[in-house]
């Protein structure tokens, strides 16, 4: 009786995530189909052409940048922290959802993660390396920002290892630096899939020298495994770390509307609610462009649109709390500061932040818009918009009016701010076509695993 | 002209786990069982021990804490102590932080170095390669390979073996020039 309700119950999550009959081997025909494509397809070309004019962009504003000073940016006192800032948080956040699904919903065995955990953990990737370019540029000497290294110098000179900065730099290289890792180690076997399918001895040279000889054999498969569980289990402290790191940048200041001990957790979930977003917008397209619907299937944007309610109503209850305790505290300036945010000059900042992050994902209680997918696709551009206004309300919003009324003043950015934050998308965006266009966007050898007869005890009577 | 040894191969997975479990009852120690994705159950169907990968991973993530907390103090004790605004030195909760972002990247190096070194790759020659229809074990393939240096091979006997367990395909791994 138990063993056939198992039996059933793999064969309906197979059917469910992976419809229509698949094989192992149209499995690998479909995924490996695309890089292997002999004529690109034209949408590819357009966003490439986008995507390398944004590119263009950020190159151009970058070096005027380096040559003029941060002078060109918005930034002022009291608002010594603008959009650089801004930016990096919200690149950091989106890069957290990608680790969350490729590491935390492995351990918890959410087979679910197996069609878009490639694709989360490469835009993790390229989203923390939008993030890092901000820390290296806000410094105004750019060509010193390896001072953040703890590297013995002439000058006998070393970081300040008790500084949140500092804190923050460790996190965020180690950060890139493992999920380089475990994206790499992801991508053995399947590169070795690549090498094996191979028609020409250029791309049998290119995939084979990255494969590392893989064989598939079940003496690698053992360490292998073992070193894929064992980074997954590490990565799970280290993503919750990041982002609490990232929001101790704010909480150890004394500056009312920062100094809250309830950051580092609403950092996070925000991080992993605006990260959904991106991955739910990224597969859309994908699937769109590439015709992958029974590969990343309704199932799966619907149960990404579930941790986008959760992770929602996680940040709404952050919202409430701080006004709460704002309230609770009896501290004047405390309060002023939420008041300020809600009804001061920048209302419309806090207000899009509350719409696009509270209100939108409450749809998602319905089945029916989970499972739509135009308005999911405006609702997870939606997410980031008003994640992006998260980080403006915090960091604008709070420096522009502190303690006294003679140090207020007003922010606006320059188009410099505009041009270095669009740019970030062209690196992003050509880093990630190019991703879709020469490696496989869906891992194979997991892939598999969502068949029932991957398991070998599939139809056992023991 | 020298051989290596003989490929076998089964149907699916079940198949390849059930042959396993035969090849290591018939006393061949040096084979392996070569699938698209990891089965479950095979290590024990192999008769493998566990991996030691985990010794290695602890010991580089200790090194990394080591290091992590060492290097902070003694920065801020002997080298370069930074008074700012009278905090202490040894502010040892302070260093948590970078203490465990360095344990989890030297974890992170001893699991996928560590696990390149116990595969022992990159090794881009190897003779299972010589197979032509071996390479669909990275698709839809399921193969065991028997190697000429396991103690009881003997290469009539070890072919028909593999015949008896249910192996198609069979084929003498060997090298062409």
């Amino acid at each position: 009786m138990q063993k056939s309700d198992y039996k059933s119950r793999a064969l309906v999550n197979a059917e469910q995530l992976l419809p229509g009959n698949q094989t192992f081997t149209s499995i690998t025909n479909d995924i490996a189909g695309v890089p292997e494509q002999k004529k690109t397809p034209i949408q590819w070309w357009l966003l490439f052409g986008l995507a390398l004019s944004l590119l263009g962009v950020f190159a151009g504003s970058l070096g005027y940048l380096i040559w003029e000073g941060t002078g060109i940016w918005g930034i002022n006192m009291p608002v010594a922290w603008g959009w650089a800032i801004i930016n990096f948080v919200w690149w950091v956040g989106i890069g957290h959802a990608g680790t969350l699904i490729s590491a935390i919903l492995h351990l918890f065995r959410q087979n679910w993660r197996n069609a878009i955990n490639r694709f989360a953990e490469t835009m993790t990737l390229f989203a923390v390396i939008c993030a890092l370019v901000f820390p290296g540029i806000h410094i105004g000497r750019i060509w010193v920002a390896y001072w953040f290294f703890p590297l013995p110098n002439q000058m006998g000179m070393w970081p300040n290892f008790r500084s949140p900065l500092i804190w923050d730099f460790f996190a965020v290289f180690t950060y890139f630096t493992v999920s380089l890792l475990f994206w790499y180690t992801g991508l053995i076997p399947d590169l070795a899939t690549l090498r094996d399918r191979a028609k020409t001895s250029l791309r049998k040279k290119v995939y084979g020298f990255f494969a590392l000889g893989w064989r598939g054999g079940n003496r690698q498969w053992q360490h292998y495994e073992l070193a894929y569980l064992v980074l997954a289990g590490i990565s799970t402290p280290l993503v919750l770390s990041v982002h609490s790191v990232v929001s101790s940048d704010f909480a150890t200041s004394v500056i009312p509307g920062w100094h809250t001990t309830i950051f580092p957790p609403y950092f996070v979930a925000g991080a992993i609610y605006s990260g959904f977003g991106m991955v739910m917008t990224l597969s859309i397209i994908a699937r769109k462009v590439y015709n992958l619907d029974h590969i990343i299937t309704l199932e799966h944007l619907d149960k990404m649109a579930q941790i986008m309610l959760l992770t929602g109503c996680m940040v709404g209850y952050a919202y409430a709390m701080e006004f709460f305790v704002a309230w609770y505290s009896g501290n004047p300036y405390e309060s002023f500061a939420f008041v300020n945010r809600a009804l001061g000059p920048y209302w419309w900042g806090y207000w899009a932040m509350i719409f696009c992050n509270v209100v939108v994902p409450q749809f998602f209680w319905f089945t029916k818009y989970r499972r739509h997918i135009p308005f999911l696709f405006i609702t997870s551009i939606l997410v980031n918009i008003g994640m992006w206004f998260e980080r403006f309300v915090i960091v604008v919003i709070t420096l522009h009016r502190d303690f006294l009324p003679g140090a207020w003043a007003m922010y606006s950015p320059t188009i410099w701010d505009v041009a270095i934050y669009l740019g970030t998308f062209g690196l992003f965006f050509t880093g990630f076509l190019l991703f879709l266009r020469f490696l496989p966007m869906v891992s194979i050898a997991e892939a598999k695993l969502v068949l029932p007869e991957s398991n070998p005890h599939h139809g056992d009577d023991h | 002209m020298a051989n290596y040894g003989i490929i076998a191969k089964f149907e699916s997975p079940s198949a390849l786990l059930h042959a396993a479990e035969k090849v290591r009852d018939s006393g061949f120690t040096n084979f392996d069982c070569h699938s698209p994705f990891p089965i479950h159950g095979m290590d024990e169907a192999m008769g493998l021990k566990r991996s030691k990968l985990g010794f290695i991973i602890g010991a580089m993530g200790l090194t990394g804490a080591l290091f992590g907390f060492g290097l902070q103090t003694w920065v801020h004790l002997v080298e370069y102590p930074l008074n700012i605004s009278g905090k202490p030195y040894f502010a040892y909760p302070a260093y948590l932080i970078i203490t465990f972002e360095l344990m989890v990247l030297f974890s992170a190096f001893g699991a996928v170095f560590g696990m390149m070194f116990l595969n022992k790759i990159p090794r881009f020659n190897h003779p299972v390669f010589y197979s032509d229809k071996f390479s669909d074990v990275s698709s839809d393939a399921f193969y065991i390979s028997i190697e000429l240096t396991d103690p009881i091979f003997d290469e009539n006997k070890t072919k028909s073996f593999l015949k008896e367990i249910g192996g198609t395909d069979i084929e003498v791994l060997s090298d062409e020039n």
